[in-house]
């Protein structure tokens, strides 16, 4: 009997909620990397103004665009995350599901650390020695490439310490890890001539030479979690560890960013564009959701705030580092004006 | 004439010597498997236990008429008010740099709080108050001893300047130290001082309760004709293969399914527990079936036969004779399943059930979240003192899941007939 009602009962469920269900909340999916940015500022706004706390997903940079690409209805999100910019392929996807009005947003930076226990020497190293410490194949000197033969730092550079190369990054599928291999595996591999030639001539196979990571045991795939990776930092002194300079500064006493370039990855270095491995982080609304949803006007306003993403701002306290005053005024004027995206 | 006392005596000693042996080796592998659940244990009640009490910092706050208007208090801007509270206590602290240190020594939330507090008892307008305010997680954690300030300043969270208010303030008697009721009263935050568990807590009810009145009544009709009245033929068998398969089917795979089924194709709300629950129920049904089935194959033949030989049909034979026997081993194996399905993140993904979650959902169609989801994204926060909250919230886990099983075991004893 009781199996018949509760049977019953799931049903009817089932077919109340059946219906699209108009939405009061504005749903945010995307990038990992902002996911505490974005979150820090949903949590604010939802408590400071009428409107409900938004949803924020963390389901990687890809992952949101897709979504948020998948059409224009009320159940597809309001606006996603990434931690890099939006490629042209999916603006096309987007523009092929009807999504063709996009506003895009910078929103301050992030820098990648390479990081070390404090009980260990503070490197100082080079985008070229990273990149022949970590790349799969490296230069043989005449022209070619051999498989990377180094096991120690002092084979790549004879000033650097005498310790086996041993490196904890995230794995391919993290936005950090393509992050990374642009900017500080390509920056190292761009300062060799003859690479920096095959680029015009072959460039899938500049791509394939400069951004793939070596894969015998040097580079350890350490996963997702930073936390982790601090914590394997600080049992293992030998070492070294890539991660967003959020863990480095909430880290400080247990581990040490290395010396890039020359730039120490410190607050001030990343913000003046000094430190090399930085990247810029956006987030992408849908036009046609404004005035839809309730508060995407209003939360556009709260994320261009200088309380918010200011100098002295609290997302600042999170680890974001800023965008320039004048660039910060110009995003401003741009997002809140809902201006589209110009590829 | 063979002697068999001889014979039995045979090599008796030594037998006895292996049985003991055995006994031994079993009593190891018991005190071995205890040690490591006990460290497990341990250590995350000794971490989570840092979350139990929070520190508060009295501040001044001046409640006067032309700060709050007493017509209407809540207009007022609070967060101005505590922050110049804040200065009065030191009046010496001028730059900007410094003065926001000082700010940050009350959790973001404390201007909420001092708002609340006031709309709970107007009595406290018109005059300077101390208000008690929530203070922030590097406070917290400096009063606990868990910054080490013998290193450098610039690698810990907490400077010499900060820890010269501290003192200041806890010469002065305005910090203490209270239960953390906000735990399991409130949702998640993006400042560990007032994250709370609740938020995920009722997302897994929601989530579980969707995923028991869909699983149990299906899973327990489908065992009950497979067992009893399925005609024994090659499609029968099939579907029982397959019915074991399932329940070895990674969980991601369930989650992808609803995705495109529940979300795409019916258009459900995403995030929200009534999806959540569907998915878990996919997941949990071969779990119920092949449990219902051990149950009702556990009866013995004679009550069918008795009941069929009385004259009664075979499905009152059934549902008034083998049914009721079998109820408790199918509960058992249902709970099981929902304990299964409490512990599960990989196909809430799918779903979008990995979220931050500040309100709590009122139904089962507002979006929320899960136990599971929420210890994994403390886990991955940077904040240190995530770290306990990420403990104590595998506790809350934990206690579900022992009180589910405890369920589990009562219910059995209550309802169990003994042949």
């Amino acid at each position: 009997m009781s199996v018949r009602t509760t049977l019953t009962a799931a049903a009817a469920l089932l077919a109340i909620a059946a219906p699209a269900i108009a939405r009061d909340q504005i749903q945010i999916v995307g990038s990992s990397t902002v996911f505490p940015f974005s979150t820090t500022v949903a949590e604010r706004f939802g408590k400071s103004t009428d409107f409900k706390t938004p949803v924020v997903e963390s389901t990687g940079s890809g992952g949101g665009l897709k979504l948020f690409c998948a059409g224009t209805g009320l159940d597809t999100p309001d606006i996603t995350n990434a931690s890099r910019r939006i490629k042209s392929s999916e603006v096309e996807l987007c523009a092929s599901n009807g999504v063709t009005e996009i506003v895009e947003a910078t929103i301050g930076f992030d820098g990648i650390v390479l990081a070390n226990s404090i009980e260990a020497d503070q490197l100082n190293v080079s985008l070229r020695e990273l990149f022949l410490a970590l790349a799969k194949d490296v230069p043989n000197g005449d022209g070619g490439t051999m498989p990377n033969p180094y096991k120690m730092w002092n084979e790549v550079n004879a000033d650097l310490p005498a310790v086996k190369i041993e490196v904890l990054g995230p794995p391919p599928t993290s936005g950090t890890r393509d992050a990374f291999a642009e900017l500080a595996m390509e920056g190292g591999c761009k300062t060799f001539d003859w690479i920096k030639a095959l680029k015009k001539e072959d460039k899938s196979a500049y791509k394939a030479l400069c951004h793939t990571l070596r894969e015998d045991g040097a580079y350890i795939e350490a996963g997702e979690n930073d936390n982790l990776i601090v914590q394997k930092l600080q049992a293992n002194p030998a070492a070294f560890g890539i991660f967003g300079y959020s863990f480095l500064e909430q880290n400080g006493d247990v581990v040490q960013g290395s010396v890039v370039n020359g730039v120490s990855a410190e607050f001030e270095e990343i913000a003046a564009g000094n430190y090399p491995i930085a990247r810029s982080l956006f987030f992408y609304v849908k036009k046609s959701h404004v005035g839809e949803v309730p508060g995407i006007a209003e939360f556009l306003s709260e994320f261009t705030n200088e309380d918010t993403w200011g100098d002295e701002g609290y997302l600042a306290d999170k680890g974001l580092i800023p965008l320039s005053a004048k660039e910060r005024e110009a995003w401003a004027a741009k997002i809140n004006g809902l201006s589209l995206l110009d590829m | 004439m063979i002697d068999l006392t001889k014979k039995a005596g045979f090599g008796l000693a030594g037998r006895h010597r292996a049985e003991k042996r055995f006994k031994w080796v079993g009593r190891s592998a018991i005190a071995i498997s205890l040690m490591f659940l006990a460290l497990m244990v341990g250590s995350i009640t000794l971490t989570a236990s840092g979350t139990l009490r929070q520190t508060q910092i009295a501040v001044q706050v001046d409640l006067g008429a032309e700060n709050v208007d007493p017509t209407d208090p809540a207009s007022a801007s609070y967060g101005r008010l505590v922050k110049s509270g804040l200065r009065d206590m030191f009046p010496d602290v001028t730059s900007r740099r410094e003065k926001k240190a000082l700010y940050n020594l009350v959790s973001p939330e404390g201007s909420f709080e001092a708002a609340k507090l006031v709309a709970k008892d107007p009595d406290l307008l018109g005059s300077t108050q101390t208000l008690w305010l929530t203070a922030s997680d590097d406070l917290d954690l400096y009063l606990r001893g868990k910054i080490d300030i013998t290193l450098p300043q610039n690698q810990r969270q907490i400077s010499d300047k900060e820890v010269v208010w501290i003192n200041a303030l806890q010469a002065n008697n305005q910090l203490r130290r209270v239960a953390n009721w906000n735990f399991l009263t409130g949702g998640d935050s993006r400042e560990p001082e007032i994250a709370g568990i609740l938020s995920a807590l009722v997302g897994s009810l929601y989530s579980l309760a969707v995923c028991f009145a869909l699983s149990f009544p299906i899973g327990i009709g489908a065992a009950i004709y497979l067992e009893e009245f399925a005609p024994a033929n090659r499609l029968s068998d099939l579907i029982e293969v397959n019915i074991n398969n399932l329940a070895a089917v990674p969980s991601i795979v369930f989650g992808l399914l609803g995705l495109s089924i529940f979300l795409g194709y019916m258009g459900l709300p995403r995030s929200s527990p009534l999806v959540g629950g569907m998915v878990l129920a996919l997941m949990t049904l071969p779990t119920i079936i092949i449990a219902a089935r051990a149950a009702l194959r556990s009866v013995p033949p004679s009550f069918k036969e008795a009941a069929l030989a009385l004259g009664a049909s075979p499905v009152q034979a059934v549902f008034h004779h083998v049914f009721p026997v079998a109820m408790p081993g199918m509960l058992t194996g249902a709970i099981i399943g929902m304990a299964q399905a409490l512990g599960e993140t990989a196909p809430l993904l799918m779903i979008g059930m990995v979220a931050f979650i500040v309100d709590i959902p009122d139904s089962i169609l507002e979006p929320a979240t899960a136990l599971p989801v929420q210890i994994f994204l403390w886990a991955d926060s940077p904040e240190r003192a995530f770290t306990e909250k990420t403990a104590a919230a595998i506790i809350v886990l934990l206690i579900f899941l022992i009180s589910m099983n405890l369920i589990a075991i009562l219910l059995r004893r209550k309802l169990e007939t003994r042949f």
